[in-house]
């Protein structure tokens, strides 16, 4: 068994829109499909949700801005760690994740310990 | 062996034994009794051999005389529960029950599994330590109290507290389930670590007992590593890094019973036997994908039995801290941390990590900014030291601190 | 004391290194971390080899799998680290030590880590 990252992204607008019935319905698609990998043994770290309004970026020499919204519409709007066989499983597992219901997409990727 | 030593050293190393093996045949609920039993044994064996002297086979003499007892008690036992309750008769121990079996393999079974039965977690972890001596390792009250530098008392009311908790939880005497002998064997490790460190880094100044805290780790380490299903490249790992350790016991204190420092030690006094054992068992740990704590102090004791600086030593010393760290942080780790950054990287950047670290209780804190600001800045060393000195409690720490102090001058 | 995850973002992930340069920047990489777990405030993390990297898509109902990050994003997450501080400023100051700054045209991102709402 193997760790693989799923990083979520979607749409920064996105969000914002959604009535609070719709938000709780994704809600509880998210905790549906996470508990469900949890029962399948899938899950290795439930991961973090990324809070969307504060962040910053760094660049070099100590540039610090405000985003990441200015240069990248498509955000990251959290991640988990799932087990998997091979590269394949872990693929077919993110397909289930919710995220594609609001246009957004997972990029997976296999892990090494630190250093990184 | 004279007759006045040979009965402590057998209660040390058959005590133990009788009382695994009887606590697992009366069950933890009566682990009191057991105890009972297995001095009592000790107690007839002192008045028989004053007068007739020491048997020949003393050890098989204990256990006969512990198997009557304990056929004894299960009689007296019997004897009230049928009267008592007469119905239960027929699910009393039959005769074949009452068997002592008190052969090399049940011995070894029982000390193994006694040993997960201390360690449950519904036992606090002093009382696990306290309990582990007595039981495992056959140490006197007066014994404990003395490594624990506390009274015979504490010591009474946390073995008090061990046995109930042992009662109530009803606690069963086996190895634990297949699937929960990782997570049980974390806290057998644990302990003894724990054991291991009381000895090693304890202000007592019993030095015979610190020794024999040391090796009685070190043995019930052993114990996990010859049994298949405890033999966990964990277990090895902790082995390894107490036989490191334990190689520098005769370097570390010199003739007057003053502490010797690392950097003054003899290295002609260090056991290199210790050091190949520790090297042995290091290579047997590294199996599996599970790097732990135990790992990692491992691979920094075997770089500190290289005496030799080398930049390859400080480097590998860093870098197995900087993991350690992500693992577990703990103060003490955080400072070499900072040391061998030092050593590894120089001093300045060594200087402005240890100034975030704000360890402001800590002597030892102080301690390494003096080292860090020593040859660069004298009255900002001769600072921290002074602080440091304020706050040192041990001999050994004060006497560390003095000798910086006057290389400073 | 909140968790910000700080992640690393390389421009060009395919860039080739010299084995020399790769090892001396995992050795800074390890100290940096090193030096944050030393004031008690790493939580977590992880590293990720460039070389694979897939995502999926949702293009006309259908799950599309591709190799490489998406479309119009052309960095590379290296790695991913979580740490406690304070403020979004200790964070930051946090993510100056990254090594992966050294990099013309790579950056940190520092996100905070929203509350644990269940959704996660």
């Amino acid at each position: 068994m193997e760790n693989y990252l799923l990083i979520y992204r979607s749409e920064y607008k996105a969000a914002p829109t959604a009535t609070p019935e719709q938000a709780q319905a994704m809600t509880k698609k998210w905790m549906d499909w996470i508990s469900g990998l949890d029962a399948k043994n899938q899950l290795t770290d439930r991961g973090n949700r990324l809070d969307p309004a504060s962040g910053k970026v760094l660049k070099p020499g100590n540039v610090v801005t405000n985003g990441p919204y200015a240069e990248i519409k498509e955000m990251i709007g959290g991640y988990s760690i799932v087990k998997a066989t091979s590269y394949d499983e872990a693929v077919e597992i993110a397909k289930g994740c919710p995220i594609f219901q609001v246009g957004g997409h997972v990029e997976i990727r296999s892990i090494n310990n630190l250093p990184m | 062996m004279q007759q006045a030593e040979i009965i402590p050293h057998l209660f040390r190393t058959e005590y133990r034994k009788i009382v695994s093996v009887l606590c697992k045949r009366f069950g933890a609920g009566h682990i009191e009794t057991a105890e009972d039993i297995a001095s009592d044994t000790f107690l007839t064996a002192s008045q028989v051999w004053a007068l007739h002297g020491v048997p020949s086979n003393a050890v098989a003499w204990l256990y006969r005389v512990a198997q009557n007892k304990a056929h004894n008690y299960l009689r007296r036992h019997r004897l009230f529960e049928t009267k008592i309750s007469p119905e239960l008769k027929h699910s009393l121990p039959s005769n074949t029950d009452m068997d002592i079996d008190l052969s090399p393999k049940n011995i070894n079974d029982s000390q193994l599994q006694m040993m997960f039965a201390i360690c449950h977690p519904s036992i606090p972890p002093e009382s696990q330590i306290g309990l582990s001596l007595r039981i495992l390792c056959g140490f006197g009250i007066e014994e404990i109290a003395n490594a624990f530098l506390t009274n015979k008392e504490t010591i009474n009311k946390r073995l008090f507290r061990a046995r109930e908790k042992l009662r109530e939880e009803k606690i069963s005497i086996e190895l634990p389930a297949e699937a929960d002998i990782q997570k049980r064997l974390d806290a057998v490790l644990t302990t003894i670590y724990l054991l291991f460190s009381e000895g090693y880094y304890s202000e007592s100044q019993h030095t015979v007992i610190r020794r024999d805290l040391c090796s009685e780790a070190i043995r019930l380490c052993h114990m996990l590593i010859e049994n298949q299903n405890t033999n966990t490249p964990e277990a090895n790992a902790l082995l390894s890094l107490m036989c490191f350790h334990a190689s520098r016991f005769d370097a570390r204190v010199d003739k007057n019973g003053e502490p010797v420092l690392y950097d003054d030690q003899d290295t002609s006094l260090w056991d290199s036997d210790l050091i190949s054992k520790g090297a042995y068992f290091l290579n047997c740990s590294a199996r599996g994908n599970h790097l732990s704590r135990y790992h990692l102090e491992a691979a920094i004791a075997y770089w500190n039995t290289q005496k030799e600086d080398t930049r390859e030593k400080w480097e590998q010393i860093l870098q197995l801290y900087n993991q350690l760290l992500q693992l577990e942080y703990s103060p003490i780790a955080a400072l070499n941390r900072t040391y061998a950054l030092a050593r590894a990287n120089g001093k300045q950047q060594a200087i402005a990590e240890a100034e975030k670290l704000k360890l402001h209780n800590n002597h030892y804190y102080y301690m390494l900014l003096g080292e860090l600001y020593t040859e660069t800045d004298t009255a900002t060393a001769r600072m921290h030291f002074a602080k440091a000195m304020t706050m040192a409690r041990t001999a050994y720490d004060k006497k560390t601190i003095q000798s910086k102090l006057d290389k400073l001058r | 004391m909140e968790e910000y995850a700080l992640i690393m973002r390389h421009e060009d992930g395919k860039k080739v290194a010299s084995p020399e340069q790769i090892q001396q920047w995992m050795k800074q990489t390890m100290d940096w971390i090193g030096g944050i777990a030393a004031q008690n405030k790493f939580v977590s993390g992880t590293g990720l080899p460039f070389d694979e990297a897939r995502t999926v898509t949702n293009r006309d109902a259908k799950k599309v799998v591709t190799n490489g990050p998406f479309g119009e994003i052309k960095e590379t997450i290296g790695g991913l680290i979580v740490v406690r501080a304070e403020s979004v400023e200790e964070a930051v100051e946090f993510a100056k030590g990254c090594p992966v700054l050294q990099g013309e045209g790579n950056s940190v991102e520092v996100r905070k880590i929203a509350r644990k709402d269940g959704m996660h």
